[in-house]
C-alpha cells in the first residue's frame, strides 16, 4: 500500500507566489485527508526546452507522494482542472528506490567486510594460526 | 596438425614461418587453411588490438560505460545535465556504440530521456535554447 510517487508540475511563469503556495497546500491537504504524506519542493523560474501552451519559461514544483495510487488519481485530476497548471508528470518510485536501497546496503556490506580484516590483524601478527596443508 | 605434413624440417607453428612458406610455395593450395580459421580475414589475432587494412570498421578503442565506473545508480529524469552528455545537438538519443554505455544503463537512460522530454526539460527535436 506504500506506494512512493514524484509528480513534477509546471505552472504559468506569471503565477504569483502566495498563489502557488496556496495550490501546493491545497494538493498537499487533499493527500494528507486521504491518508499520505507528501513533501514538496519548488525548483523556481526555468527556461522550458519548447514552447507549452505559448508560454517559454514555467514554475517547476515537485511533490513526493506516499499512499495508494487513487490519491495520486485525484491530484492528477485537480491538477488537470486548474487553469495554471501547464503540464505534469507522475513517476512511481518505490521500486527504484527499493534497487537502490538494496544496491547501497550491498556496497556497506562489502566495505565493512574489506575493512574488518585489516583492523585485527596488526595486533595478532604473531598468533595467527596458519593453515597446515603442507 | 595439417601444417607439419606441409612444413619443412625447420618449421614450428609461429605465423612467421608459415607467410614464408606461402611465398615460398604459391602453388600450394592455401584455401583450406584459411577456412578453417574463419571468415574473418587472413590475421584475426592482430584484431581489436590492432586492426589491419580491411578490420577497421570493428571494435575502436575499448569505450567503457560511463555508469558503470562511476558507479552511478540512479538515472533520474531530473538530473538533465546528465542526460544532456547523452543527447545529440538536434535532441536525438546517441547510440549506445558511439557512448559506450551498456545495455541496462542505456535501457535506463533512454527511458529518463523520453520523462525528461515529456516535463519540457529537454527538447523533444532541436537545441534547447
Amino acid at each position: 500500500m506504500n506506494r512512493t510517487y514524484e509528480l513534477m508540475f509546471i505552472v504559468r511563469p506569471d503565477m504569483v507566489d502566495e498563489d502557488l503556495n496556496k495550490l501546493i497546500s491545497t494538493l498537499g491537504s487533499s493527500v494528507t485527508a486521504a491518508g499520505g504524506t507528501i513533501k514538496s519542493e519548488v525548483w523556481g523560474k526555468r527556461r522550458l526546452a519548447y514552447t507549452v501552451r505559448r508560454f517559454n519559461d514555467g514554475i517547476f514544483v515537485l511533490l513526493i507522494i506516499e499512499g495508494a495510487g487513487s490519491l495520486v488519481h485525484e491530484v492528477e485530476r485537480r491538477l488537470r482542472v486548474t487553469e495554471q497548471v501547464i503540464k505534469f508528470i507522475t513517476v512511481r518510485t518505490d521500486e527504484e528506490l527499493k534497487r537502490l536501497d538494496k544496491i547501497k546496503k550491498l556496497r556497506d556490506a562489502k566495505k565493512k567486510t574489506s575493512a574488518a580484516p585489516a583492523a585485527p590483524v596488526t595486533p595478532e601478527a604473531g598468533g595467527e594460526p596458519t593453515p597446515a596443508t603442507v | 596438425m595439417a601444417e607439419e605434413t606441409k612444413a619443412p624440417a625447420a618449421a614450428a607453428a609461429s605465423g612467421e614461418t608459415r607467410t614464408a612458406e606461402r611465398s615460398e610455395r604459391p602453388e600450394r593450395s592455401d584455401r583450406p587453411e584459411r577456412s578453417d580459421r574463419g571468415p574473418r580475414g587472413p590475421r584475426p589475432g592482430g584484431g581489436p588490438g590492432g586492426p589491419r587494412e580491411g578490420g577497421r570498421k570493428y571494435f575502436r578503442r575499448k569505450k567503457v560505460c560511463k555508469f558503470c565506473t562511476e558507479k552511478i545508480e540512479a538515472i533520474n529524469y531530473k538530473d538533465v545535465r546528465l542526460l544532456a552528455g547523452f543527447v545529440a545537438e538536434s535532441g536525438k538519443i546517441v547510440p549506445r556504440r558511439l557512448t559506450g554505455v551498456c545495455t541496462p544503463h542505456q535501457r535506463r537512460l533512454s527511458a529518463a530521456i523520453k520523462q525528461a522530454r515529456n516535463i519540457a526539460l529537454l527538447p523533444f527535436a532541436g537545441r534547447a535554447q
